[in-house]
């Protein structure tokens, strides 16, 4: 491959930035092809690196990149451009991300963006060395109206809050500072497991992990072997938390029996899926829990490596996993033996600002340094996934659950919840709520009874919708909140548990608005890979338009047919999960409140 | 081999095989935009859409290998929806004013075009726009690709408002033909285009006028500068062109090329998709080296940096 050069010269900062990223690599660049396409993968972190110190990525930067890595110019910068974090135009080193996503439109955002627009300018428009730009959901959404600052420089600043104001943030605007994260509220845990930690356990300290029975697990996993810890992940019927329920023993005995070397084991922890914040939580809370558990799963299915998949815009949950991991290291939790197991080691690799990297093929190519492009599937990840090698892929939930079956049988894990739904599920309550956080309650539960463990609607005003399972899943009315929460009850009510959100709309919200966002929403967040997301995406979200407007096109009636066309199409011909639940919340709340769109003519 | 049924019956096919080639060793006709004999299947058009038994969704018959048992449907109304609503999306937001086979498809289906509304005007800021963010549309105009036409080299067009970005061009710049890298797919949802690095114009770039993308668009969105120009002054006539092949001149590989003669002047050179030794690729002096002594005299090469 004979490469044509940037010719625009960086600057020593740049020089230095992707140097830093980039390590010992040598400085004239990869020697081969495939030495080149070895490396490729370092694209983002390098990326990642300029932006952090420059706070865009410039000509130069980029030409940088591509000469070390050997990457051709027009790819990278199809990379670059992929990636809402980065900007490939002057942006200024400060910028405050102002999240506008439902549940914090209904905590403010809207008014928050209006006073941000009076007092510091409109959005994207840049002052002082300094801009504000609204953002899709956060993850904080416990806490909203929630923002994240970032400060490009030497010493960078990234630092997310929530119960943000126009006070808070004109501070991070002006004086590059934010307030300390809070903590978030946790619900009561009643003796269940996934949070028994959290709010308990020094999340910062191994050694307060280790007094409270931390990587028993572990033991145990070597001690029973491979087969065995298969066998009660089986026996619990544990099925991934990620959003596609799939059975965890099935993909693990997959993997491990795969004769293709190496095995990769990424951890998903891109939540981005607007209202889901658990996964936040658990990582924030209980890191070296999450270490563990990659841990006894990289040993049982053959993986001699693991990579933490982190979303982009959760900075508090990196230095975490982060020292989590060096800490772990450190006392022999990861290396070359792991307590006589074998080898594992582990790290972190963040994503950059795009929801569909969550989609696990996407997130290859993410990590791959590729654009986050979904593959076709077959093959499936089990045989052809990282780096075309047989790849386990779990979300941070799933895994989660891990110790506690190795610990204490499949067969106990599957005696809580129900036949089809076994364990415990993490639920996101926010909105309208009187007690937002996370919730971890059995399978079977029903919408109604977390609903009054959250204390019920905020103030106690009449409640005019749910959205359960994110903006790719379904609102449901009040009529159902005896539905049990488990995966076979929801789906007979033509719902889905998703990622676990349960996002809560008073009688006083306007619903359009909210339709409007989702649709928005999955506009900016598809790929463009495949035509009927691409555009159908803009076209819900300009039908939606033409419902605020009140004027169709042709006559309602239509506007109806089209619809239905339009999502079926979505549904039935998008290659991925996003375009095909990109219709799923809106066509729900057609159907279950009439009078979304008029009737008739 | 791989025994299956399409459409009601039996067919056989070789290990690897995709259900398109099921369709086509039985004669049946499936439409295909992204697909290409010569190129990795990128399965983004979804025009080649079939139904599987068992499977939640429709599959792309252009990437999707046969296995021993299917049961598929080539042509169900689901298909035809399917189908029906890629044209209806591509049409509203795409000119495919020389783009044939799809004007056919749309007539076949009975794609309405127009059901999303007028087509909002042209834009200026399609290469610009910031990842994750967009204006807010009003509804009362479907949004469009449509943005200028590229002329930046002396050789050919890059007319991005006829892009249906099927990748083929991507592919054949990359590994699957020319291996020179020089365009990219960058930007994301419908803001995703066909770009050399931070849109810089083609003479900047690391192509070096293969064309071989020209020949594998679909929609007419590249073009030799010598048939935009013809078609621009209303002087293109396919009704008066014929086609001749013949071996290429200028080296000893022996690429046959197909000349495309409009009243006596080579208006336009392809290379056959079957041709053992080119697989419809050329290099710069095939594909251009006749024509431009007609269009442009010794003008173009010269504009065209040679490395
Ligand atoms: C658009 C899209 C976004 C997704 N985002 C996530 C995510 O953020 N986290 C996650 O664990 N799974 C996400 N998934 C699901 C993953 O593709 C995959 O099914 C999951 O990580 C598997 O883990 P599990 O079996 O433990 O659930 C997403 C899927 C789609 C289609
Ligand atoms: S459905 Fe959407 S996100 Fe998924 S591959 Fe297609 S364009 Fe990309
Ligand atoms: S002419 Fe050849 S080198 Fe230039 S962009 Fe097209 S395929 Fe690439
Ligand atoms: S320019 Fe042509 S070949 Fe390239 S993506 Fe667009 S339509 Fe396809
Ligand atoms: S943080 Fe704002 S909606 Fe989730
Ligand atoms: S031809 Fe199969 S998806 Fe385009």
């Amino acid at each position: 491959m004979d490469l044509r050069p940037i010719r625009t010269a960086p600057t020593p900062d740049e020089v230095e930035a992707v140097a830093s990223a980039l390590g010992a690599l040598p400085a004239e660049g990869p020697s081969s092809t495939s030495e080149a396409a070895s490396q490729r993968h370092l694209l983002l972190p390098a990326l990642h690196a300029l932006q952090r110190r420059v706070g865009w990525i410039s000509e130069g930067g980029l030409g940088e990149i591509c000469r070390r890595l050997s990457i051709p110019p027009a790819e990278a910068y199809g990379v670059a451009t992929f990636y809402a974090l980065f900007a490939t135009t002057p942006r200024p080193p400060t910028v405050v991300h102002v999240c506008d996503d439902l549940t914090c439109r209904t905590r403010g955002a809207e008014r928050l963006c209006d006073e941000l627009t009076a007092r510091h300018g409109p959005a994207g428009q840049a002052r002082d060395g300094a801009v504000w730009l609204r953002s899709p959901c956060l993850g904080l959404c416990e806490q909203a109206p929630a923002a994240l600052l970032q400060v490009a420089g030497s010493s960078p600043v990234e630092r997310a809050w929530g119960d943000a104001t126009v006070a808070s943030v004109g501070e991070a605007l002006t004086q590059r500072r934010a307030p300390a994260t809070r903590r978030s509220p946790i619900g009561p845990t009643d003796g269940l497991s996934l949070l028994a930690r959290v709010g308990k356990v020094d999340p910062t300290d191994l050694d307060a992990y280790l007094a409270v029975g931390g990587y028993a697990a572990l033991r145990r996993a070597i001690d029973l072997g491979p087969d065995a810890v298969i066998r009660e992940l089986t026996a619990s019927r544990l099925m991934g938390r990620g959003g596609a329920a799939f059975p965890t023993g099935r993909k693990w005995a997959a993997v491990a029996s795969q004769p293709a070397q190496p095995h990769w084991l990424v951890c998903n922890a891109d939540e981005s899926e607007p209202g889901t914040f658990k996964d936040r939580v658990l990582l924030e809370e209980d890191p070296f829990a999450i270490v563990e558990a990659m841990t006894i799963a990289g040993l049982t299915t053959g993986c001699e490596r693991g990579i933490l998949y982190l979303r982009g815009e959760y900075p508090l949950a990196h230095e975490r996993t982060g020292s989590a991991i060096e800490q772990a290291r450190a006392h022999g939790f990861l290396g070359d033996d792991v307590l006589g197991g074998g080898r594992f080691e582990l790290e972190i690799r963040r994503g950059a600002g795009a929801y569909i990297c969550g989609e696990e093929t996407a997130l290859f190519n993410s990590i791959e340094g590729r654009r986050g492009e979904p593959r076709s599937k077959p093959p499936f990840p089990v045989e052809v996934g990282l780096f075309g090698k047989p790849t386990l892929v779990n979300n941070v939930e799933t895994l989660a659950n891990v110790p506690r079956i190795v610990l204490e049988g499949g067969a106990a894990f599957a005696a809580i919840g129900t036949a089809g739904s076994t364990g415990t599920r993490l639920f996101c309550l926010s909105g309208c709520v009187e007690r937002p956080g996370v919730y971890e309650v059995p399978f079977g539960t029903t919408l109604r009874a977390l609903l009054d463990r959250a204390g019920g609607v905020a103030g106690g005003r009449p409640l005019q919708t749910i959205l359960l399972g994110g903006a790719a899943g379904t609102f449901v009315g009040p009529a159902e909140l005896d539905v049990p929460l488990t995966f076979e009850d929801t789906r007979k009510i033509g719902a889905t548990l998703g990622s676990g959100v349960v996002l809560v709309f008073d009688d006083t919200i306007e619903l359009l608005p909210m339709l409007q966002r989702i649709a928005s929403f999955f506009r900016d967040e598809s790929c463009g890979q495949c035509v009927p997301c691409r555009v159908g995406t803009v076209r819900q979200e300009e039908l939606l338009a033409r419902l605020a407007r009140g004027s169709p096109n042709g006559s309602w009636t239509s506007e109806r047919a089209m619809y239905r066309e339009l999502s079926q199409c979505l549904r039935d011909a998008s290659i991925c999960g996003l375009g095909q639940t990109a219709s799923s919340a809106i066509e729900s709340a057609i159907a279950r409140f009439p009078n979304v769109v008029p009737e008739g003519a | 081999m791989i025994t299956l049924t399409l459409d009601g019956r039996t067919v056989s096919v070789e290990e690897g095989d995709t259900l398109l080639d099921a369709a086509t060793a039985l004669g049946i006709d499936v439409p295909t935009i992204c697909w290409a004999k010569h190129l990795t299947p990128v399965n983004a058009c979804r025009m080649c859409v079939v139904e599987l038994e068992g499977a939640r969704t429709l599959v792309a018959s252009c990437a999707r290998r046969a296995e021993a048992g299917m049961v598929v449907h080539t042509n169900t109304e689901r298909v035809r929806t399917s189908r029906k609503v890629v044209l209806e999306l591509l049409a509203s937001s795409v000119d495919l004013s020389t783009a044939p086979k799809l004007a056919a498809w749309i007539e076949a289906y009975g794609a309405d075009v127009d059901r999303f509304g007028p087509k909002a005007e042209p834009t200026s800021d399609r290469d610009a726009r910031q990842t994750g963010d967009h204006h807010a549309p009003d509804g009362a105009t479907a949004a469009t690709v449509a943005q200028p036409a590229k002329v930046d080299n002396g050789l050919f067009v890059r007319d991005y408002a006829k892009c249906v970005t099927c990748y083929k061009c991507v592919e054949a710049c990359g590994t699957d033909a020319q291996n020179t890298f020089a365009i990219a797919i960058a930007g994301r949802g419908f803001d995703a285009r066909v770009s050399v690095e931070f849109n810089a114009p083609l003479p900047d770039s690391a192509c070096v006028y293969c064309g071989n993308c020209i020949a594998v668009c679909p929609t007419g969105a590249l073009m030799a500068l010598s048939e935009y120009d013809l078609r621009k002054a209303g002087d293109w006539h396919e009704d008066r062109q014929t086609t001749t092949e013949t071996i290429c001149p200028y080296c000893g590989v022996g690429c046959t090329l197909a000349l495309v003669v409009q009243d006596n002047r080579i208006v336009r050179v392809d290379s056959p998709e079957d041709s053992s030794v080119t697989r419809g690729n050329l290099c710069i002096k095939g594909r251009f080296g006749t024509t431009f002594v007609h269009e442009h005299g010794a003008k173009a090469p010269a504009d065209a940096p040679s490395r």
